[in-house]
């Protein structure tokens, strides 16, 4: 059976955010972060809206329209306010050298799609193929949660993670039902406003972003 | 319907929740609290009492109240065995609160607020206990009593002492808490409904309700203080402000008594017999335990606290013959083991707050506890010393007293361990009977030793007072004190002269838990004697050994008086060649409890300090301490100590750490799924 074209665009922007993925692994300045987690979001939007039509899913549509304005428009828009205002423009440092970082995520790449492949075959969906690829950028950027030394890398990595959860629950099941989607949106959506707000206050008590000073708060 | 006990009841409960309330009244100087709380209080307690006295001749009354969680609310029910024990509630505190009127008259009104509101929650929570018929409702009142007792303990809470026996005390109370509620769980096997008639209604395997009694049997036994969970008593009661103590030891440990019979018999049911061997083997062990450690204290509440561990013991002694009969099928023998437990049950509560009464009042207007300060004082306070003889005298288990009639009945049930078929536990049971009489001995002597050094001989001049006295040392206790005290002086005298009436009522309470009871007939023969059995077997008839008593005394003084009167001559007694006598001279505390220290040695754990021969201070010091601290509590705290350390390692303070942790456990949860 050939694969429908729609199919094959699908893969093709999973790929693209697979590729992201790693690439926002790698990167060391936050404003390129930012910038590719907004390419994220409008490889995601734009998958969504292909499976949307491919499949006349209605909701979809508004998923799709939610995941463009949200994490497309809005949520860059407010990192950057965020980081011209905190003044932090700064290279990002890692906890592990980059290179090793990067072969950690090909490990757990491998991992995320052996786990898919079962899966995926009982899934029933056009878009099937493309679940190892959501749950390997899920994987990856709880990495560069894990390996990132500043604050506001590491809230990047929870909003990229937010995305390759998205993009699983597109591609395995065609969304979640509306109305936890609006959720997840709102949820994601305060929680970048919560973290902005927890930026100043860390930034006033430490004088610095770096979450190593908050080992002092450890209880001896 | 109105005017029925459950209603009283609920009435008089509410009665002590509202006097805990109004304590907290703002006016000058805490009037309230000071002046109307502990009168209303007792009167509540006598209300209740009454009630509970009418319920054990009344129909199992039950109500639900529209409290607790949606779909959840509060069940009550009131039967015989409630009743019984809200009878000794009420009417153990009402002799404790009127006296704590009077002990609580120096304190400050910031202290005095929150000790009248705590108080008065403790007793309604204790009711609550004794009322509640679902699981949650249980735990509930249950957990509030162990609260509001804790910060009754902890009422000095400045002294680090009384810090760390408040901590010991929630600890183990927590502890028990934990075990009962699992036994609840098992009990209840699944279906969802905690009320009593469901628990009633389980059918459980043997194996589930022989986990469900033990944790039962030791969830209450933490709370009762029998060992080896009993560290907390002697710790938390000489902490505890004196009606507390009171309190704490007369009625709250019988909570615990009431908590065992009522999963034992009613909630498991189907007692068996291996599970009465059980509980006689940890009674006989508490029993001889807590005398053994009470002989060798001098501080008077630390020495009531022993023997209230003690008599925790002699209870178990007859619940645990009562199960052992009852799991044979010798239902009649098991009823007299119960009726002995109940009874004794009572007879302790009575007679423990009455002696903890005397204490307080010798701390508060002496400031002394240790008995080795103490000497005289019958001279100087003779109603409390009046008082504190009888209370010595029923626990010491002399007839006509209280003390007496229960011990006998527990003596009597273990004289029917021929109607067993069981070879080995029929010879077991005299055996547990010994123990008590050994028990019984022992507690003659340590309440010779008490009575003996501190209220005959010479006033000895204290080394070391707990604070200096309350205003108007050197009097006697103040009236609302000695009313206290002379309610529960009488109730001794009542219980113990006229046993069969209450006995009466305790039978019906067995016919209700184990559908039959002693042969009504033997208990109704004759106010005058009491028969458990057969007239032929045993009876005893407390007022003709009263009478006899008096007869002897009187014809005594008579011929004394005649024969001998009029040779008096007064001359200084024989001073064995020692001119000069002091009060240090007198034998002290430690000195009576040698002999045991020296037959029992190896159950103590002394701690001797010799002086050096060439000493020109020589100073000798004794320390006995529980062997259980050593083999039980610290390894357990050890281990504590040890795993937490060991989890504590988890916490770096670093996010990434964190992190990774969450990113491994998914891993691994996906590994898993796989």
């Amino acid at each position: 059976m050939a694969t429908p074209f729609s199919s094959q665009l699908v893969n093709l922007l999973a790929a693209f955010l697979l590729l992201l993925a790693f690439a926002m692994l790698s990167q060391r300045r936050v404003l390129t972060l930012i910038k590719m987690f907004a390419w994220q979001g409008a490889a995601l939007a734009a998958s969504t809206l292909i499976v949307a039509y491919s499949t006349d899913q209605k909701h979809l549509y508004f998923s799709a329209a939610l995941t463009l304005v949200l994490k497309v428009a809005l949520i860059p828009w407010a990192l950057h306010r965020l980081i011209d205002r905190l003044n932090v423009r700064w290279d990002v440092e890692t906890l592990i050298n980059i290179p090793i970082t990067m072969l950690i995520g090909i490990g757990l790449a491998i991992f995320a799609f052996a786990l898919a492949t079962p899966i995926a075959q009982m899934a029933g969906t056009l878009t099937r193929s493309t679940l190892g690829i959501a749950l390997a950028s899920v994987l990856l950027a709880f990495l560069m949660m894990i390996v990132r030394r500043k604050a506001v890398p590491q809230v990047i990595g929870f909003l990229a993670m937010e995305n390759g959860l998205f993009f699983a629950a597109t591609s395995a099941t065609y969304g979640m039902p509306l109305v936890v989607e609006l959720g997840v949106a709102l949820d994601v959506l305060v929680g970048t406003f919560i973290f902005g707000i927890f930026f100043f206050h860390i930034r006033e008590q430490f004088d610095s972003l770096d979450i190593r000073h908050m080992e002092k708060l450890k209880e001896d | 319907m109105s005017g029925s006990p459950l209603t009283g009841s609920l009435v008089a409960l509410l009665a002590w929740l509202a006097i805990a309330a109004l304590s907290l009244l703002p006016g000058r100087d805490a009037w309230f609290a000071r002046r109307l709380a502990f009168p209303l209080g007792a009167l509540a307690g006598l209300a209740l009492a009454a009630f509970g006295l009418q319920a054990a001749w009344a129909p199992v009354a039950q109500m639900t109240l529209p409290l607790g969680l949606p779909d959840l609310p509060f069940h009550l029910r009131l039967d015989g065995l409630a009743g019984f024990f809200l009878t000794l509630l009420g009417a153990v505190s009402a002799g404790v609160t009127l006296y704590a009127n009077g002990y609580f008259r120096d304190e400050t009104s910031a202290r005095l607020t929150l000790i009248s509101l705590q108080y008065h929650v403790f007793l309604a929570s204790m009711a609550l206990v004794v009322l509640a018929d679902d699981a949650y409702l249980f735990m509930v009142a249950w957990e509030t009593m162990a609260l509001s007792s804790y910060f009754l303990v902890t009422t000095d809470h400045r002294l680090p002492a009384v810090r760390s026996a408040g901590f010991l005390y929630l600890l183990i109370a927590h502890l028990g808490a934990i075990a009962i509620l699992l036994s609840f769980g098992v009990m209840h096997g699944g279906q969802g409904d905690y009320t009593f008639n469901a628990l009633r209604a389980a059918e459980l395997t043997p194996f589930w309700a022989t986990a469900a009694f033990l944790l039962a049997f030791f969830g209450f036994g933490a709370k009762a203080g029998m060992i080896p969970l009993h560290a907390w008593l002697p710790e938390a009661h000489p902490a505890a402000p004196t009606p507390v103590s009171a309190l704490m030891s007369g009625i709250m440990l019988k909570t615990a008594i009431y908590g065992m019979v009522r999963v034992i018999y009613d909630l498991i049911g189907g007692v068996r017999w291996e599970w009465g061997l059980l509980v006689l083997a940890v009674g006989a062990g508490t029993t001889l335990f807590g005398v053994l450690y009470a002989l060798m204290q001098h501080d008077l509440k630390r020495l009531l606290a022993y023997h209230s561990v003690e008599n925790i013991g002699i209870i178990l002694l007859g619940l645990g013959m009562s199960m052992v009969f009852v799991g044979f099928g010798q239902t009649a023998a098991g009823a007299l083991g119960l009726i002995a437990a109940l009874y004794h049950t009572l007879n302790h509560a009575v007679f423990k707050a009455l002696l903890f009464l005397g204490a307080g009042s010798i701390l508060r207007l002496r400031g002394l506890r240790d008995l080795n300060d103490m000497g005289g004082l019958i001279r100087t306070m003779p109603n409390t010393a009046f008082y504190f003889l009888v209370g010595a005298l029923a626990i010491s288990a002399l007839p006509p007293l209280n003390g007496f009639v229960s011990e006998w009945l527990t003596f009597q049930t273990a004289l029917q361990a021929p109607l067993l078929e069981h070879g080995v536990v029929r010879s077991l049971l005299p055996l547990f009977a010994a123990t008590l009489a050994l028990a019984g001995a022992l507690t003659a002597m340590c309440f010779v030793k008490v009575y003996g050094i501190a209220f005959l001989g010479q006033v000895r001049a204290p080394r070391h007072p707990v604070h200096a006295p309350a205003a108007g040392a050197g009097r006697d206790c103040g009236g609302a004190e000695r009313m206290g005290m002379a309610w529960l002086a009488a109730g001794c005298a009542v219980l113990g002269l006229f046993p069969a009436s209450f006995l009466l009522t305790l039978n019906r309470i067995c016919v209700a838990l184990l559908g039959g009871g002693v042969p009504e007939s033997a208990l109704e023969s004759s106010w005058l004697w009491l028969v458990p059995t057969s007239a032929a077997q045993a009876s005893y008839s407390p007022v003709i050994f009263l009478a006899v008593i008096v007869a002897v005394t009187w014809l005594t003084f008579l011929l004394v008086r005649r024969f001998y009167h009029g040779r008096v001559r007064y001359s200084h007694p024989w001073d064995c060649g020692y001119p000069e006598q002091t009060a240090r001279m007198q034998e002290t505390a430690d000195a009576f409890g040698q002999p045991i220290r020296h037959v029992f040695g190896p159950l103590y754990l002394m701690k001797r300090h010799l002086p050096a021969p060439d000493d020109p201070a020589p100073r000798y010091s004794l320390r006995i301490e529980d062997r259980h601290w050593y083999l039980l509590y610290l390894p357990v705290a050890r281990l504590a100590e040890f795993v937490s350390a060991k989890i504590g390692l988890l916490q770096r303070g670093r996010i990434s750490i964190y992190l990774l942790y969450s990113f491994l456990t998914l891993i691994g949860l996906l590994v898993f799924v796989r």
